[in-house]
């Protein structure tokens, strides 16, 4: 890994050497993000999480500035970004704390001299007016002095505010994305449904157990003889003990959310079973019948 | 005498009424939780068809042919009535919720009409579609509302049987996540696809293959030990348990788990006896701080993968949960992607060392001898089965696992409409519209609504 950062200009203060990717998430991800919408490639929320629109909009600028085309905020790539744009940290920042919805585009004003890019004026004062009745906030304190000469005529909000932020040492905010990259096919509040679950039947276990009741979940959810939800297979009557005594709504641990995780990836320690029990406290005769896979910890697992 | 035969007669009585208290409690306790369950159930089954209410609208509007376009159509009806039932179970009768019920009949009503007339003949109008489009605006705000609401659920351990109390006793002042948060899904009337994991998911049907394709030796048990500590990086001094599959299991394999004592380390591996590929390990332990870029964790993968002899794959995916990073490959032949075969690397943060690995698919769709034909559809008439919305921003030739269970070839179209990005399939051979896959977005972290 370390070969890599050599190459790297540093011109590319801001960001860190690592190369950004697809999926990654974290504080490069969100100065790409703004440095990409303050060119006017990327116009969502700077949400930390590289998908699907900040991947077309890195392209895009690779097409426009001639870069090799790779979707990879590269060392080259983030030189020409880092020139062509400016980042305003604890502005981002701290809009990203309040929760407000905003555009990043630098102060009006700076943005005519220094963005080569044709697209972005005619986008920018589209949107800005657009998000600012959001964060009134912080429009007030700063609208006076601040000098935003040629839109200073409509009563808009938008151009006092972005360029305040850099006069106001804004405290160093904690940086964290207001997004989460999560599985196809689950929402988060699938995967903490599953978590609780799996922390209710499985939490004395080995982790891999924990998995296994994961996938337990899972197989059934794409058995045509359970039914086709999460929720629907956690909560049919009689299915787990740990919801029919409650123990479900125990708070899960950060161990389980993972071997949910990791089910949901594919890891299926079972062997692709139906059902498990715990041949200790299994009451019922009928699930020794079943034909058994294999046993992890205190559970065997069957067909 | 009288006395204390009276005191005994009344102690019974005590002792065997709070026997009987007891017992009412412990029964009034199960109904309430069975009771709270069957809500529960309702209401997550809620949320998550409104996931797939919302994307399946969502794929339908990248949609062009008429074969793909019903059906889909005929998806977001069946949703849209389950969801509706899921509503009626919902204890809200004294809550105003038919904004959201006529919601969904719109909707029903919309996707029937359109579903069962000839799309041939009469396909969607322009209106239409701006009516389709409307609706997947309005799905997709119903569905962070209820995110919202479910997310509270879970993380305050919110119970419908309270709901219902407070609403029955007309208390409603008091702090009601739910109440309010229904309500204001209600004022904002104005996912997941189900069991449709993406091109790389081998479905059930297949499953019963067992690995009919792998060819190999069949291993011993120190074979499979070796290949263990070989994949997971044990060394000599580790505890290691190896155990045989049982009965009820349709393939052989064998199950390793490894301790080693002084660092602590702990993995699980399931490996075939035939040929000793590995199914799938874990190597647990806590991931650290994020030290390495997920890009460098990519770069591990690929090398790992490189060094255990799998050859052509192809990185398609990449996400990071947290501090650890999964990565989705898959084989490219001549540049042609082939889906079924696809491994999955998990790689922690920290040191960049594999912690999770996962063969299924692979292992079930593994087929060397497979003869891809030549397309009969050049590119450009392939590319006109596609929606006219839709924007093509990459294309290549690939092979799925299409509806009926058979592998295609097939031209993908990765682009976007709008704000959504979408992979298309087009057969190669007819120009059938195989399968389009709405890709996710990030989601929003709901913890500031607390």
């Amino acid at each position: 890994m370390v070969p890599l950062t050599f190459l790297d200009d540093n011109k590319a203060l801001a960001f860190s050497n690592q190369v950004v990717q697809q999926g990654a998430v974290g504080e490069d991800v969100i100065e790409l993000q703004s440095r990409l919408q303050y060119l006017g490639f990327y116009n969502r929320k700077i949400d930390g999480v590289f998908g699907w629109s900040t991947y077309w909009a890195l392209r895009n600028f690779q097409y426009e500035f001639g870069l090799p085309i790779d979707g990879l905020a590269g060392a080259e790539t983030k030189a020409k970004l880092v020139k062509a744009s400016k980042y305003d940290k604890n502005f981002v920042k701290e809009q990203i704390n309040k929760g407000n919805k905003f555009t990043h585009y630098g102060g009006v004003d700076k943005k005519k001299q220094s963005a080569p890019q044709p697209k972005a004026p005619a986008k920018a004062p589209a949107k800005a007016p657009a998000q600012t009745p959001a964060k009134t906030g912080s429009t007030k304190q700063a609208a006076p002095k601040q000098a935003a000469p040629k839109q200073a005529a409509p009563k808009q909000a938008a151009p006092p505010k972005q360029a305040a932020p850099p006069k106001q040492a804004a405290p160093k905010a904690p940086n964290k994305p207001t997004a989460a990259n999560t599985p196809g096919g689950f929402s988060s509040n699938d995967i903490q449904l599953m978590a609780n679950a799996v922390y209710g039947e499985a939490r004395g276990e080995p982790y891999t157990g924990q998995v296994a009741v994961a996938a337990v979940i899972l197989n059934r959810v794409n058995s045509v003889s359970f039914p086709n939800t999460v929720s629907g297979v956690i909560f049919e009557p009689g299915a787990f003990t740990a919801v029919a005594d409650g123990q479900i709504w125990l708070t899960p641990n950060e161990q389980a959310k993972k071997a949910v995780l990791d089910a949901i990836n594919g890891i299926d320690p079972t062997g692709e079973a139906l059902y498990y029990f715990n041949p200790a406290t299994a009451t019922s005769k009928w699930i020794w019948s079943r034909p058994q896979i294999k046993r992890i910890g205190k559970h065997i697992f069957c067909e | 005498m009288i006395r204390g035969i009276i005191i005994g007669v009344l102690a019974v009585g005590v002792a065997g009424t709070a026997y009987w208290g007891y017992q009412e409690h412990r029964e009034k306790n199960a109904i309430l939780i069975n009771a709270e369950n069957n809500y529960q159930r309702a209401f997550h089954d809620l949320t998550y068809e409104m996931d797939l209410l919302h994307d399946k609208i969502g794929t339908t509007l990248a949609m062009n042919s008429r074969q793909s376009l019903s059906p889909s159509l005929v998806e977001v009806w069946r949703l849209t009535s389950e969801a509706h039932n899921d509503v009626g179970q919902l204890p809200l009768t004294l809550l105003p919720f038919n904004k959201t019920e006529e919601f969904l009949a719109q909707i029903g009503k919309f996707s029937y009409q359109t579903a069962v007339r000839d799309l041939d003949k009469e396909p969607l109008s322009d209106e239409e579609y701006d009516t389709l489009k409307v609706l997947y605006k309005q799905s997709g705000d119903i569905q962070n509302e209820l995110r919202k609401v479910q997310h509270m659920v879970l993380e305050n351990n919110l119970r419908w049987m309270d709901v219902e109390l407070a609403l029955a006793s007309g208390k409603e002042t008091t702090d009601n996540t739910i109440i309010d948060g229904f309500k204001t899904v209600e004022k904002t009337v104005s996912g997941y696809d189900e069991s449709d994991f993406g091109p790389s998911f081998t479905n059930m049907q297949n499953k019963d293959e067992n690995y009919n394709k792998i060819k190999g030796k069949r291993i011993s048990e120190k074979e499979a030990i070796s290949i263990a500590k070989k994949y997971m990086k044990f060394d000599g001094n580790a505890e290691v348990k190896v155990t045989e599959n049982g009965k009820g299991s349709d393939f052989g394999f064998y199950s390793v788990s490894i301790r080693n004592k002084k660092t602590g380390q702990e993995g699980s591996m399931d490996i075939t006896k035939k040929a000793g590929y590995p199914i799938w390990f874990i190597n647990y332990r806590e991931v650290d701080k994020q030290k390495i870029s997920l890009n460098d964790a990519n770069l591990k993968a690929a090398a790992f993968l490189k060094e255990n002899g799998y050859k052509n794959l192809e990185l398609f995916e990449s996400m990071q949960y947290d501090n650890t990073g999964v990565f989705n490959f898959v084989t490219s032949e001549n540049k042609i992607r082939i889906y079924p075969e696809a491994i999955k690397v998990e790689v922690a943060l920290d040191n960049g060392n594999i912690i999770g690995f996962s063969a299924e698919e692979y292992l079930k769709s593994l087929n060397d001898k497979r003869k891809i034909e030549k397309p009969v559809l050049t590119s450009e008439q392939a590319r006109k089965k596609v929606n006219p919305r839709f924007k093509v921003m990459e294309e290549r030739q690939a092979i799925i696992v299409n509806d009926l269970n058979k592998e295609v070839l097939c031209y993908e179209f990765l682009g976007t409409i709008d704000d959504d990005t979408y992979r298309i399939f087009i057969n190669a051979a007819d120009g059938t519209e195989e399968e389009v896959e709405k890709l996710k977005n990030a989601e929003e972290v709901y913890d500031e609504v607390i």
